[in-house]
């Protein structure tokens, strides 16, 4: 801090606020362990880039050696937290006027780092190439601007879901985020600098620019200062967003008195930009001609862009520069253009981390020998600022709060995820039902939703490491982060995507292992996994003396009760945490009786009848009495019809969510007791594969590849997904186009009250796809 | 008079429909005489057209002539073209006035006449085009010259005060007009000079008036020219053009605003785009920038500016030419990009800042032509428009980013009556009605 006290002195010619609010370590994060350094130096911001390994804490769980008896314990496994090393990419925006500042911060704690290169892009690179040299005592190695950008943009659209938006001024939310299409190419990227350049990209390695213009962000800025006398860009910006052009522009109107009906033009089109002032007895107010200018180069710019995407067929247009960059009013009038001159065709589309490419790119360039691209990498958003966070106009809060820096924060993840195979469009999935962007009500029902579970959620974390004293100060830091990021969210409830019940646990998610409570549920997993496990037995054998028809109600009850016990549902932690006797008979009486919410189990009856399934694939949700009393008792039954199983569970933990290293120990157990379960390991027939992710809720379109590879060769053929997060949060509207089953019992009484039921109402969702239903033929080969 | 081209007019409106391109451009208001004497166009006439033309001449001339005078209008004949900044009027003075004509011809006939044709400069701001006036033209059966006059369109006021004083309504001509001025200024018109508009569309008349002058303009100076060698100032020199088989072209309209065209026979065309950086946005960041007034004050400073003071170029930022993208240094990365620039402000003059503005519009309307070309595929552009009117620098500037964009594919054509095509279609409207 003291540091950045003295660069307040030498630069006090300046009006900006210069003082960095938040210690410098926060921005530069985990410095110690960074190399592959990339810096994007533009005309007014800087971006760095690096790559660091985190050491943080993993709850790590082992098996027992139950061979020996002296070892057995009461309890099933051991749960260890260990240490492991991650992979994360750190991105750092900040204003030129701190690079001296910033630099001499990371050479203070640069500790034991081999890196003796640092990539370097952007029209300011070559400015301030000798000093990061001498600062750094790196060698700066310049790499081609627009390579750059273009790297950066299709990491970024790779990588990050709901990177591009599009944008609406007057919609109810003015950024509305484009499913991730997995294909991202060929699309045009039109970068508004100084100049404009077009650039068609076709693969990874392919792009062109077909175009350009010299009326660019150089020419609102050059010209706007001439005219306004006004030195900053973002003060002109300010000046024309209070403007009226048509003072200034010559429209249709102010020739033709109306509109040029014969041509459709109406009567406010610009006809003649600037033809009003081409007058030397009249004077022009600043705001006017910032916003005439405004409009002159977006429409210009917005027209060139339309005429190179009909020339080469392009329908996907990104927009990026400094002239675009976090200013919703250029997005706006270069959106309308884009509008006027495709009839609505072609939408202009952004992206959220826009000023990061050319710094992503560089990096990119620079860590080819790691082979970053072969990875899969996550936005980490207890890292991340999120968009807008450093505009004034969207968020005043925030500004005071971390000056002028943005970060964004990616993680390396373990495996490289891809799209379930069986989804009917990837291009047109989106895993949440509701869009909290969109939909203000429900946004504000679950922000305080979450709000009002944090105090449980920090207790828990609390006594989840009895054996470490600071836990309690740490879990106090992940309260003020969490809390931190709902108000963001609130204010701008954009900042990482769309709003969903899925983005804010997994921000939750985030946030606590930021502050290493990497499971706070560990031993409550453990406990009822062990309490679960005893019951087992017992349960499949009252289910065996079943009649065939009463057995196939059962074990869809059973999956439902076994569901009802999730520790993530605020209404069921309150009666657990109050009665921990609350057992698997009480949560069945819970049940709704049939008609359920959503029932189509008839239909599911009346398919168990036919032939049996060739694999299912098995979302599963909760361990203890969820996935031992609920799930696997119908596992047996699939398999016993000659059904192989594929078990798919999270890679990580989530809440209470069953991990797969958790399932792995409880199938080796069951296996020990049912010969069902060990024939169907034995014989490959059951799978357990990790799902690829750490969230409490599902996203189809990013799956461990090894799973999409699995649920392919097995010819897969039907998907059952199981839990509120993953069947009715996320998924409720997916389209399979094989058949499946969602099942859910819903814990939440506004979410209930929504679909229009109550507390604990039954989701039963049996779906075929319409290519898949069944013959006339087939039903007569029906026992 | 041997009117033998006359039968022409029977087939007017089979002509309307099925013209294939040379007729379009010996066209019925071509003077047979006229025709005659270009061997070049009767050779390239198509040899079954020909042959109908001979069938049916001489037999029925008499009868044509006495029927073309009932349908004649009286005079006087105008063509106005009423744009954002300026006024077009084309006016045709009938030379061939017989004695007997002369005694018939009311007072406010001849006075309109001759305060035309002895005056260059009417009011404070209403010019004739001298150089730019067409002697010896036959219209409707009647030979006269075609004179082309304008004024700013904000002194309209002042020129219908005048038709009022000269009581122009007194005369029950039509009075055809076009431009958006047309539509605007009806009731202006109506209650200050007791005067009816037939009011045009002034893209059918800018396409009737290009195709109109340059068929009848093709002795001494070429109506259509180009620059040959644009990319090389040195040896950079104006060129006539034939503009045989002229389609498809583009025609871009530099007014105000700028209109795009493309134009694949007489009456079929299409309104590819416009925009909204014209001449009008040339003279108004002038203005602005500058303090000048006017478009030749505007032009004049220009010519004495250097733009790369205010523009930023791709060597200026990349030290030379950005090779992975085939960009030359000397091309302009940012227009006005070193205004950015505090000190750069104070250090450039106002001719700098005229020069850079015009080539900043010039480049700008360049490159989208360029793309409407490519996206309609069309090689042939035509410029025309006001803007381009004693505007050399613009049009060396068009030819050249056409020539070396396109890599010499295509070629910039101009016309010498730039601005005064609207106004002509509109005459001729009045003329032949369509």
């Amino acid at each position: 801090m003291a540091e950045c006290g003295r660069v307040d002195s030498h630069t006090s010619g300046h009006t900006m606020d210069k003082s960095i609010t938040l210690p410098p370590d926060e921005i530069f994060r985990n410095l110690e362990n960074a190399k592959r350094f990339a810096i994007d130096i533009g005309g007014s911001l800087t971006k760095l880039a690096y790559y660091s390994t985190v050491q943080h804490k993993v709850a790590k769980v082992r098996s027992f050696d139950h061979t020996t008896k002296e070892a057995a314990s009461d309890k099933l496994y051991e749960i260890s937290v260990q240490e492991e090393v991650t992979a994360r990419l750190h991105f750092i925006k900040f204003e030129n006027a701190y690079i001296e500042t910033c630099l001499d911060f990371i050479k203070d704690h640069l500790v034991n780092t081999d890196t003796k290169v640092i990539k370097a892009t952007g029209g300011g690179a070559h400015k301030f190439k000798e000093l990061i040299e001498r600062k750094l005592g790196l060698k700066v190695d310049k790499e081609d601007e627009m390579t750059c950008l273009i790297k950066g943009c299709n990491f970024v659209l790779k990588n990050i879901p709901h990177e591009a938006f599009v944008y609406a001024k007057h919609a109810d939310s003015e950024f509305r985020f484009q499913t991730a299409n997995p294909d991202i190419f060929p699309y045009l990227l039109v970068n508004i600098g100084s100049g404009v350049s077009i650039v068609k990209v076709e693969s990874e390695d392919k792009f062109e620019r077909i175009g350009g213009s010299s009326i660019g962000g150089g020419t609102f800025w050059g010209l706007g200062a001439l005219l306004t006398k006004t030195k900053r860009f973002d003060e002109l910006l300010q000046l024309a967003s209070k403007g009226q052009h048509t003072s200034v522009d010559m429209l249709v109107k102010d020739i033709y008195g109306g509109s040029y009906a014969y041509l459709g033009l109406t009567g406010d089109l610009i006809a003649s930009s600037f033809g009003k002032s081409a007058t030397a007895d009249k004077e022009f107010s600043k705001e006017d001609m910032a916003k005439s200018l405004l409009h002159m180069i977006s429409n210009d710019i917005g027209q060139l862009a339309c005429l190179y995407a009909k020339l080469h067929n392009l329908s996907r247009v990104y927009f990026g520069g400094f002239f675009i960059r976090g200013h919703p009013v250029t997005m706006h009038t270069i959106t309308y253009s884009i509008n006027f001159f495709t009839k609505g065709e072609v939408q202009a589309l952004f992206l959220r981390h826009e000023g990061y490419l050319g710094a992503i790119g560089a990096f990119l360039k620079g860590a080819e020998e790691d082979n970053p691209n072969q990875y899969s990498w996550g936005e980490n958003y207890a890292g991340s600022s999120g968009l807008m966070s450093v505009s004034p106009d969207m968020n005043p809060m925030q500004r005071a709060r971390s000056g002028t820096f943005d970060m964004l924060e990616m993680d390396r993840l373990e495996r490289q995820l891809v799209n379930l195979p069986l989804l009917q469009d990837p291009s047109s999935y989106i895993p949440d039902t509701v869009d909290l962007t969109e939909d203000a009500l429900a946004r504000e029902y679950w922000l305080y939703c979450f709000e009002e579970a944090l105090d449980g959620v920090v207790k828990r974390a609390i006594a989840s490491q009895p054996e470490m004293p600071e836990a309690a100060a740490r879990a106090e830091k992940f309260r003020q982060k969490y809390r931190h990021k709902l108000q963001t969210l609130r204010q701008q409830p954009f900042a990482y995507g769309s709003l969903t019940v899925r983005s804010l646990l997994d921000t939750r998610e985030h946030c606590l292992n930021e502050f290493n409570f990497p499971d706070p549920y560990s031993k409550i997993k453990q406990r009822e996994n062990d309490v679960a496990l005893r019951y087992y037995q017992k349960a499949v054998r009252s289910l065996e003396e079943l009649s065939w028809e009463e057995r196939q109600f059962a074990l869809v009850r059973g999956v439902l009760a076994g569901n009802v016990f999730d520790w993530g549902a605020k209404a069921v932690s309150d009666v657990l945490e109050s009665d921990p006797e609350f057992g698997f008979e009480e949560a069945k009486r819970q049940l709704e009786v049939r008609p359920w919410l959503v029932d189509s189990y008839d239909q599911w009856l009346e398919r168990q009848k036919g032939p049996p399934h060739k694999c299912a694939l098995f979302f599963v949700d909760n361990s203890g009495v969820d996935i031992i009393l609920g799930v696997m008792p119908f596992v047996r039954e699939l398999l016993s019809r000659g059904t192989e199983v594929v078990l798919a569970s999270n890679s990580g933990p989530a809440l209470n969510d069953v991990t797969n290293s958790e399932l792995q120990i409880l199938t080796e157990r069951i296996a020990a007791m049912d010969p069902v379960i060990q024939a169907g390991l034995r014989e490959d027939r059951l799978t357990l594969v990790q799902s690829g992710s750490s969230s409490p809720c599902l996203d189809l379109s990013r799956l461990d590849k090894v799973l999409a590879m699995v649920v392919r060769e097995r010819q897969t053929d039907l998907v059952i997904i199981e839990g509120m997060g993953r069947a009715i949060h996320t998924n409720y509207y997916a389209m399979l186009s094989c058949e499946s089953l969602k099942m859910a019992v819903i814990k939440n009484s506004w979410l209930a009250d929504r679909l229009g039921g109550k507390l604990f109402s039954v989701v039963f969702k049996y779906e075929v796809p319409p290519d898949k239903q069944p013959s006339p033929d087939c039903a007569a080969l029906t026992p | 008079m041997a009117f033998n081209g006359h039968q022409r007019e029977d087939d007017n409106s089979i002509d309307e429909d099925e013209t294939p391109s040379k007729q379009l451009r010996s066209n019925n208001e071509t003077p047979p005489g006229h025709f005659r004497n270009e061997p070049n166009n009767e050779a390239a006439a198509p040899a079954g057209r020909a042959t109908s033309d001979r069938r049916t001449s001489n037999s029925t001339t008499r009868h044509r002539h006495d029927s073309m005078k009932k349908t004649r209008p009286p005079f006087p004949w105008f063509g106005m073209d009423i744009g954002g900044t300026l006024v077009k009027l084309v006016y045709f003075e009938p030379k061939d006035i017989t004695a007997e004509e002369e005694q018939e011809e009311v007072e406010n006939l001849k006075s309109i006449r001759r305060y035309l044709t002895s005056n260059t400069a009417y009011g404070k701001t209403g010019i004739r085009d001298v150089h730019l006036e067409l002697q010896d033209l036959t219209l409707c059966g009647r030979t006269g010259n075609l004179h082309f006059i304008r004024f700013p369109t904000h002194d309209l006021p002042a020129f219908l005060q005048m038709g009022r004083n000269k009581h122009f309504s007194s005369l029950h001509t039509t009075l055809c007009a076009t431009g958006g001025g047309a539509y605007k200024f009806e009731s202006d018109f109506r209650t200050m000079a007791d005067l009816q508009l037939h009011k045009l569309d002034e893209l059918d008349c800018l396409i009737r008036g290009v195709l109109y002058i340059d068929s009848v303009v093709s002795s001494g100076l070429s109506e259509c020219y180009y620059f040959e060698n644009p990319t090389d100032p040195d040896r950079c020199i104006q060129k006539p053009y034939t503009l045989e088989n002229p389609y498809p072209l583009l025609l871009v309209n530099i007014g105000s605003g700028v209109s795009i065209l493309a134009v694949y026979s007489k009456n079929n065309y299409k309104r590819v785009t416009g925009t909204s950086l014209g001449g009008g946005t040339f003279l108004g960041l002038c203005c602005l920038l500058t303090g000048c007034s006017t478009f030749e004050e505007a032009l004049e400073m220009a010519s004495q500016g250097e733009s790369t003071r205010v523009d930023k170029l791709v060597r200026d930022i990349y030290g030379g030419d950005y090779e992975r993208f085939g960009l030359p240094g000397w091309a302009v990365a940012s227009s006005f990009g070193n205004m950015m620039s505090k000190e750069k402000r104070e250090s450039v003059s106002k001719e700098d800042l005229a020069r850079a503005t015009l080539v900043t519009i010039t480049n700008n309307i360049g490159s989208i032509t360029r793309m409407c070309a490519l996206n309609e595929n069309i090689e042939r552009v035509v410029f025309v428009g006001n803007f381009l009117r004693v505007n050399t620098l613009s049009m060396k500037l068009l030819a050249y980013a056409m020539e070396y964009w396109s890599k010499g594919q295509l070629k910039a054509l101009f016309l010498r009556h730039e601005g005064y095509f609207g106004a002509v279609g509109a005459l001729l409207e009045l003329l032949h009605p369509s």
